[in-house]
């Protein structure tokens, strides 16, 4: 039965782990902007001057 | 007969969207509106950014207004103050940009440093409209960056109040939100350790019975006293202040958990209240989290420093120089530019001055000023570069002065929630049950059990769902008239909306809509015929001239021959070999019956009368309806900064002469608003300008109605988007409903404290009662109110 009093151990330091990446998170502002990264992410890499339509055609046999 | 004219509206501005002109401005098989979105789509097209027209259609703004000058930007005074960091290298700055609107502004913004290299990186904050750019010192300078914006179609509105503002208010939120965490992390640890315990532990298990619940103790101790801190201080400050308010009971509730807690795991005595506590302050919390919640992008806090200018040109020996605002003298000589607001009194020295006083006196035409005349700080010089000498400082002139009066530095009274009214007899009670408890079995003899039920009875009737139901209610409904483009300062604010029983109005800008001049035509006429009118109008400086000219939307056509402008009377002259005449009855020959109310404008072509265009001072939509249902159960009142000209029109909604009160100065709307809350009436004043300042400031509730929120608009509780002002009615009864739910969900808690109770002053409450009783009601309340708010809303038709 010792081994629940290591469990809980385990269990309350990995909750702390937790709870420090979420003030870590906090502090570093995370959290201020919660929408203009979602939006960010959709943009297209950057198409760097040669056309797309070209390049499809190298590909082709 | 009216007839209304229709503008073709099949082709539009390929960058912003607006309605084309006859001839538009052609580029690569675009069209454009004007030479400014024509100008942003070259720029963009010649660094490869036309993605920006991918993301979305017609993503710009429109770039028919002219843009400022940035010249001030280049000085190390005004510099230090805008700008968040500085090094030897690079720059970083975080600018207010209004015109950040959809997906492709992100985009555009952060790719910035493909048009200006020296960028090194911007950042978007989308919802706050932000952007935070860093540049590098040795190539560039603020003001090219700006001025790169600007050339885009993004123009930061820099102010230094808001900056300054900026930075306070973000700091709090982020403690409360960690002090939630650690409470939540908490409340979760200990709800697993208190289990075993409810479920019944057999004999062999009964060692970790004390081991959880000395952990238990120890997860209380940052609940106590770092999350529920506040709590306490508040508590011990009401009462200084002998107030009685709900944090009185809710820090009595958490002391004495606490306390038992420990007296009850010490003593091995029973499991003590840990998860009550935890979860308690927990919820309570998130409760205040949600009462806290402000508009980011909304600024209630504004006074003329974020109206006027940050810098402004002073000439000295024949040299233009910017200058800090703060640093403006007496006696300096100042350059204001066409569009650009003139930041104290002072007179005029050289140059034709055109006024718009608007925002500050409530006129609505613009006014001509001469050589050697006072001009007031506030208004917006139209035409032309002026210059004047300072005759008042600053904070001195006829407009500033409003700030210096008494209402702007007392703090305008707390106000008194439904929750305060109720809390104090909800305390007083409390203490009574609990020492009537205590003292019956004292009675009996049986101390242990007076100091158990005086104990359960604080913990149980602790009133957190009580804590709750108001910013609970109050933040549905804040979502609600955000939906309907209603913003207001703070949750208190709709339980003030459901009291006021008098409205008084600002006239300019408030209930008139300042973007449409109201013309409509008597007559027939085509658009051959309007196309003349157009151009023959477009040679006048008169403000009806120009807009008859705004309103007709025609690009100029022919040019106008033997023009002729008789001042205050009317124009002719011959535009495509047809003699056209403008003005009033008597100057193009008509005779006619009656005087008509509205300034007229008669139309005579070829000795042809077509007939008249009066312009009529067009009233917000749905102003008549408004005023009729409030009129039903409220007084109303008019206050206006302009002259009588609209008294006849306005008879009608306002009943009497009484209440309707013209050339009111800023100081007087003040003082009316002050002699009708000594008459024991609660006043919501809408308005719009910087005049109404003072007023809005004073009355119980201040609106300030604007067409675009990220304007400027004045100290106020509430932003009310024109577009909404119809909807005010519902407005006030989603309030009045919003109060109904509070006190329904009142009675929800006591209710359920009533059950608590009784176990409590018996002396039998377990904590796994309370641990039940607790959440349950909680979680109830919060139900309850966010459910039958939006019940509410959906039977006023705001949602």
């Amino acid at each position: 039965m010792n081994m629940i009093y290591f469990l809980i151990g385990c269990s309350i330091l990995l909750a702390l782990i937790f709870l420090a990446a979420f003030f870590w998170a906090s502090r570093t502002g995370q959290h201020d902007d919660t929408y203009t990264p979602a939006v960010r992410i959709l943009f297209d890499d950057e198409t760097t001057g040669t056309d797309p339509e070209q390049k499809s055609d190298e590909d082709h046999v | 007969m009216s007839n209304q004219i229709t503008i073709d509206t099949e082709t539009q501005c390929y960058h912003c969207g607006d309605d084309l002109p006859v001839s538009p401005y052609l580029l690569d098989d675009k069209p454009f509106c004007c030479l400014g979105c024509k100008g942003v789509y070259q720029i963009l097209s010649s660094h490869n950014l036309c993605n920006y027209y991918a993301y979305n259609d017609v993503p710009g703004q429109s770039q028919k207004l002219p843009s400022k000058h940035f010249e001030y930007l280049d000085e190390p005074t005004i510099l230090a103050d805008l700008i968040d960091y500085t090094d030897e290298k690079v720059t970083v700055i975080t600018l207010y940009i209004p015109a950040i609107h959809c997906s492709s502004c992100i985009w555009l913004l952060e790719n910035l440093h493909k048009i200006q290299p020296s960028v090194v990186q911007s950042r978007i904050d989308f919802l706050k409209k932000q952007v935070a750019i860093t540049f590098k010192n040795d190539e560039t300078s603020l003001r090219k960056v700006v001025e790169t914006l600007v050339s885009v179609g993004y123009e930061p509105l820099i102010s230094l109040q808001d900056v300054v503002k900026k930075q306070k208010s973000d700091h709090s939120e982020r403690k409360l939100i960690a002090k939630i965490a650690v409470a939540g992390f908490c409340f979760g640890n200990v709800m697993l350790l208190s289990f075993p315990d409810y479920f019944g532990l057999s004999n062999l298990e009964q060692e970790f019975k004390t081991f959880f619940g000395w952990l238990n103790l120890a997860f209380s101790l940052p609940v106590v006293f770092y999350s529920g801190r506040d709590y306490f201080t508040s508590a011990y400050l009401n009462l200084k202040n002998k107030v009685l308010n709900l944090d009185f009971p809710l820090a009595l509730g958490i002391a004495v958990m606490f306390i038992r807690s420990i007296a009850e795991i010490s003593t091995n005595s029973g499991a003590g209240f840990v998860d009550t506590l935890c979860g308690l302050v927990f919820f309570l919390l998130i409760g205040k989290w949600m009462q806290q919640r402000t508009y980011h992008h909304l600024s209630f806090e504004r006074d003329y420093r974020s109206y006027f200018p940050v810098a402004v040109t002073i000439i000295t020996n024949g040299k233009e120089k910017p200058a800090p605002l703060s640093e403006l003298e007496l006696g300096q000589r100042i350059l204001i530019r066409s569009n650009e607001i003139i930041p104290a009194d002072a007179i005029l020295l050289k140059g034709e001055a055109e006024i718009d006083f608007s925002f500050v006196t409530g006129e609505s035409q613009p006014v001509k000023k001469t050589y050697g005349e006072i001009v007031y700080a506030g208004g917006r010089q139209l035409s032309g570069a002026i210059e004047l000498e300072v005759v008042k400082p600053v904070s001195q002139s006829y407009l500033t002065r409003l700030w210096n009066n008494e209402a702007f530095f007392s703090q305008k009274d707390r106000i008194k929630t439904f929750s305060d009214t109720a809390s104090k007899y909800f305390s007083i009670a409390l203490l009574v049950v609990a020492l009537s408890a205590a003292g019956f079995w004292m009675l009996y003899g049986e101390s242990s059990k007076a100091v158990a039920s005086f104990t359960a009875v604080l913990i149980i009737a602790c009133p957190c769902a009580l804590a709750l139901s108001s910013p609970f209610t109050l933040a549905a409904v804040l979502s609600i008239f955000d939906k309907n483009k209603f913003y207001l300062k703070s949750t208190a604010v709709v339980e003030e909306l459901a009291r006021i029983d008098t409205f008084v109005f600002d006239k300019t800008g408030t209930i008139t809509n300042p973007e449409a001049a109201g013309f409509s035509f008597n007559g027939t006429i085509g658009d051959e015929e309007q196309q003349l009118v157009s151009d023959l109008a477009r040679n006048s400086g008169h403000p009806l001239s120009r807009e008859l000219v705004k309103w007709l939307k025609m690009s100029p056509k022919y040019p106008t021959d033997q023009y002729q402008e008789k001042i205050g009377r009317g124009l002719s002259g011959i535009v495509h070999g047809r003699h056209v005449k403008l003005g009033s009855a008597s100057f193009v020959g008509i005779k006619t019956l009656n005087k008509p109310l509205a300034t007229t404008v008669y139309i005579v072509i070829d000795d042809v009368h077509l007939g008249f265009f009066s312009s009529a001072l067009q009233w917000r939509t749905g102003f008549k309806d408004l005023i009729f249902k409030l009129g039903k159960r409220a007084d109303l009142h008019l206050l206006s900064g302009d002259q009588d000209g609209d008294k006849q029109s306005l008879t009608p909604f306002f009943p009497g002469t009484r209440q309707m009160h013209f050339g009111q100065s800023p100081q007087n709307k003040l003082d009316y608003i002050q002699v009708l809350q000594s008459q024991n009436r609660k006043v919501l004043m809408f308005g719009d300008g910087l005049n109404d300042a003072g007023a809005l400031k004073q009355s119980n509730l201040g609106v300030a109605v604007t067409d675009n929120i990220n304007n400027f608009s004045p100290d106020c509780d509430a932003i009310l988007d024109g577009t909404s002002f119809h909807k005010f009615p519902l407005f006030i009864q989603q309030a009045k409903d919003a109060v109904r739910v509070i006190h329904m969900s009142f009675i929800i808690s006591l209710t359920y404290n009533f059950i608590g109770l009784f176990f409590a002053v018996q002396g039998i409450l377990s904590p796994l009662i309370a641990a039940i009783l607790m959440p349950v009601s909680t979680i109830t309340i919060i139900l309850f109110t966010s459910i039958s708010a939006r019940l509410y809303a959906r039977k006023n038709n705001l949602l």
